[in-house]
């Protein structure tokens, strides 16, 4: 240390006083931009969450950790897919944190928790995956976003594709929780067929050994199911086993996607999901986000992530037109409403609800040349869709 | 309803039974010698399933992996009696829940640390992966014949162990004369080591054969614990036979219920409230059955009596 000569410390401290000067043009104009990023990040169904979020996180590091040009601090919070948790988080990050909005949200319980307080009090909801039916009709908002699907989209496209493909006889298969219901109507609004039987399975069912027996007696022309997360890994792999992955087509919806298909591998080949987003669009900005992805992280994303860095790109480009600021709520929120933003999946606007309209797909699980698993787009089943719900929504 | 479906629903209903006999014969084994109560025996199930998973992706051979898999399960619950329940042993049972609940936190959150929460692939050789035509009508997955075959052999194996042997007999003795059994110079403590280390093997067992059929991630535990209580309660703690019986009709009670009920239910009271009714009913089944068992016999099928 003796060897450090006043003259070093000097150029050291004018080297530091330089960079503080440097710095402080960007700092000044406005505060940062404070998100409270909620997500499910333990518990069985993490996986989702982690994809979202790690979805998010990439955007946010492509632009250099700013949104809209302004340094940005994200606060992710874990709702432990507990509505009362994430009340107590999301208030703490409003009243605590004063954060300027909220992205996020894996399951719809969560933000039909939150939604209410968060709306309450004026702060933005970007949702980067739960679309739940009150928000996009009756109880919908001026500051309420999602950068998804509403909920009963992706099982709609299942029904249609039943229903195009020339289906009569088809096998209903979900949890018995509101969901479960909910993906069973969103099915239904479609398909015009015979449900043989609607099969409602306990939440975290394991074994579906009686399930899969009674489907293979009354050996109808497809299965429809959503088992979101574990369920989904053990009903497909049974599936496999039981024989019935060649014979009876296998539709689903957040069932086969790539927070699963790691686990489930070949069993899960050739099974068919509803999305709006796959790995395999072809645009250029869908095409950098996955390997961009793929190299952060080592595995293929999900739509979950899709939408994740979706939601980060669309609060970019909204505060972009505003200037960085979010205190004009009215324009803050007219900003969002425009979607100033390329999506990775494609054409997407917002509804008057504050939901996409956007394509929906097929798709289907396959094993990529380079041996991972991804799905695929198998066909495009809506063009353009606006949800069920928007006529009941007041907002113009 | 035909006859194959009948035959296959006793058959799932078997398995389902076997794979909770596997899963519970370690837990009623300590908390029948030692009065344990040991919440973590569900994340050694989940550890048992992991370590395969990865020994049989290391060694690219299903058999050797399954072997150094349970090999490694068997380590650990040495190294965790060692390290946690041995402290606890002497303690009562609300400390050892709470300092077993928080080995749970501890492992899971490990295990997310080391693999991810994503559920991981469990490699099972093609020939086990399929199913076979057991008669005309009726196809049936290998995997699942093959568990059953394994828990009928794990459960002679047991019953040879308990009933034929020394150790057996010590193990028998510990659970209704434990102070007589310590007098008599018996090392109580090291006999506790052995059954502990043995019943986390059968738990990794037990996830080792519930891993090509299930989701393998860390809080796979959580749920197979619960119905293990279960099966321990309803067969009376400490009693493999009871175990084993227990477990094959909550497997047998369960199955049939999720497979039947509801139609019934249709015949009974018309479809819409047969819809809603149905699947609460059949998934209650198997707590009912050890309500009316309970209150009938209090100390479980076998409890009480023998061991």
């Amino acid at each position: 240390m003796t060897h450090f000569s006043t003259r070093a410390v000097l150029a050291a401290a004018a080297v530091s006083l330089v960079s503080v000067v440097t710095a402080s043009p960007g700092t000044a104009m406005a505060d940062p931009v404070k998100v409270g990023f909620v997500s499910t990040l333990s518990g069985p169904s993490a996986a989702l969450g982690v994809h979202m979020r790690d979805g998010f996180m990439l955007a946010l590091k492509e632009m250099g950790g700013k949104l809209g040009g302004q340094p940005t601090e994200v606060i992710v919070v874990d709702d432990e897919l507990k509505p009362d948790v994430a009340v107590t988080k999301v208030k703490a990050l409003i009243e605590r944190d004063k954060v300027d909005l909220i992205a996020g949200v894996v399951f719809s319980n969560v933000m039909m928790a939150i939604s209410r307080p968060v709306l309450e009090n004026e702060t933005f909801i970007v949702s980067g995956n739960s679309g739940p039916s009150p928000l996009a009709g009756k109880a919908c908002s001026p500051f309420f976003f999602a950068a998804s699907y509403q909920n009963d989209q992706n099982h709609e496209v299942m029904g249609k594709y039943a229903q195009d493909k020339g289906y009569r006889r088809v096998v209903l298969m979900t949890p018995n929780y509101q969901a479960g219901k909910d993906a069973m109507a969103g099915f239904k609004r479609h398909f015009k067929g015979e449900v043989v039987e609607e099969i409602f399975t306990p939440l975290g069912q394991l074994d579906f050994s009686a399930e899969l027996a009674k489907i293979s007696a009354a050996n109808p022309d497809a299965v429809f199911t959503f088992m979101p997360g574990g369920m989904g890994v053990n009903l497909v792999k049974q599936y496999a086993q039981a024989g019935l992955s060649g014979k009876i087509p296998f539709l689903s919806a957040f069932t086969v996607d790539e927070t699963t298909l790691p686990a489930t591998q070949d069993a899960a080949l050739g099974l068919m999901s509803g999305a709006q987003w796959a790995p395999s669009i072809d645009t250029p900005q869908n095409k950098a986000f996955v390997a961009a992805f793929e190299k952060e992280y080592g595995v293929v994303p999900s739509l979950y992530a899709a939408q994740g860095y979706d939601a980060a790109s669309l609060i970019d480009g909204a505060l972009k037109a505003t200037g960085g600021k979010t205190a004009d709520k009215a324009a803050f929120g007219k900003a969002l409403a425009a979607a100033p933003f390329t999506s990775v999946r494609g054409g997407f606007t917002f509804n008057t609800n504050g939901f996409p309209i956007q394509d929906f797909y097929v798709v289907k699980a396959v094993k990529r040349p380079d041996g991972k698993y991804a799905t695929q787009v198998e066909a495009k089943v809506f063009e353009k869709a606006q949800d069920a719900y928007v006529e009941n929504c007041p907002l113009k | 309803m035909t006859t194959a479906l009948i035959v296959s629903q006793v058959l799932n209903g078997l398995q389902l039974g076997v794979i909770l006999f596997l899963v519970a014969a370690g837990l009623t084994l300590v908390f029948g010698v030692m009065d344990f109560i040991n919440l973590a025996h569900g994340v050694q199930y989940m550890l048992g399933a992991y370590l395969v998973a990865v020994s049989v992706a290391f060694t690219g051979h299903f058999g050797l992996g399954l072997v150094l898999g349970l090999l490694a399960a068997l380590a650990l619950g040495f190294v965790m009696e060692i390290l946690v329940f041995r402290h606890l042993t002497r303690r009562d049972h609300l400390e050892q829940v709470l300092g077993t609940f928080g080995v749970i936190l501890i492992v899971t959150e490990a295990v997310r640390m080391i693999f991810g929460s994503a559920p991981i692939a469990f490699p099972v050789p093609a020939t086990l992966a399929g199913s076979v035509t057991l008669f005309p009508g009726l196809n049936y997955p290998v995997w699942r014949l093959v568990i059953l075959g394994v828990g009928i052999a794990v459960a002679g194996l047991l019953w040879f162990l308990v009933n034929r042997t020394r150790i057996g007999m010590l193990v028998r003795a510990g659970s209704t004369h434990r102070e007589t059994v310590s007098a008599l110079g018996v090392d109580i403590d090291r006999l506790f080591l052995f059954v502990f280390a043995f019943g986390a093997m059968l738990a990794g067992l037990a996830g080792a054969m519930a891993g090509p059929l299930v989701s393998v991630e860390p809080t796979m535990g959580d749920r197979i614990l619960i119905i293990a209580f279960v099966v321990i309660v309803v067969g009376g703690a400490g009693s493999i036979k009871g175990a084993f019986v227990a477990a094959l009709l909550i497997g047998m009670v369960d199955t049939l219920g999720r497979a039947f009920v509801p139609d019934l239910l249709k015949s009974l009271v018309g479809r819409s409230a047969a819809a809603t009714a149905g699947p609460a009913l059949s998934s209650m089944l198997i707590y009912l059955l050890m309500a009316a068992i309970l209150s009938v016999r209090p100390s479980g099928l076998f409890g009480g009596r023998t061991a």
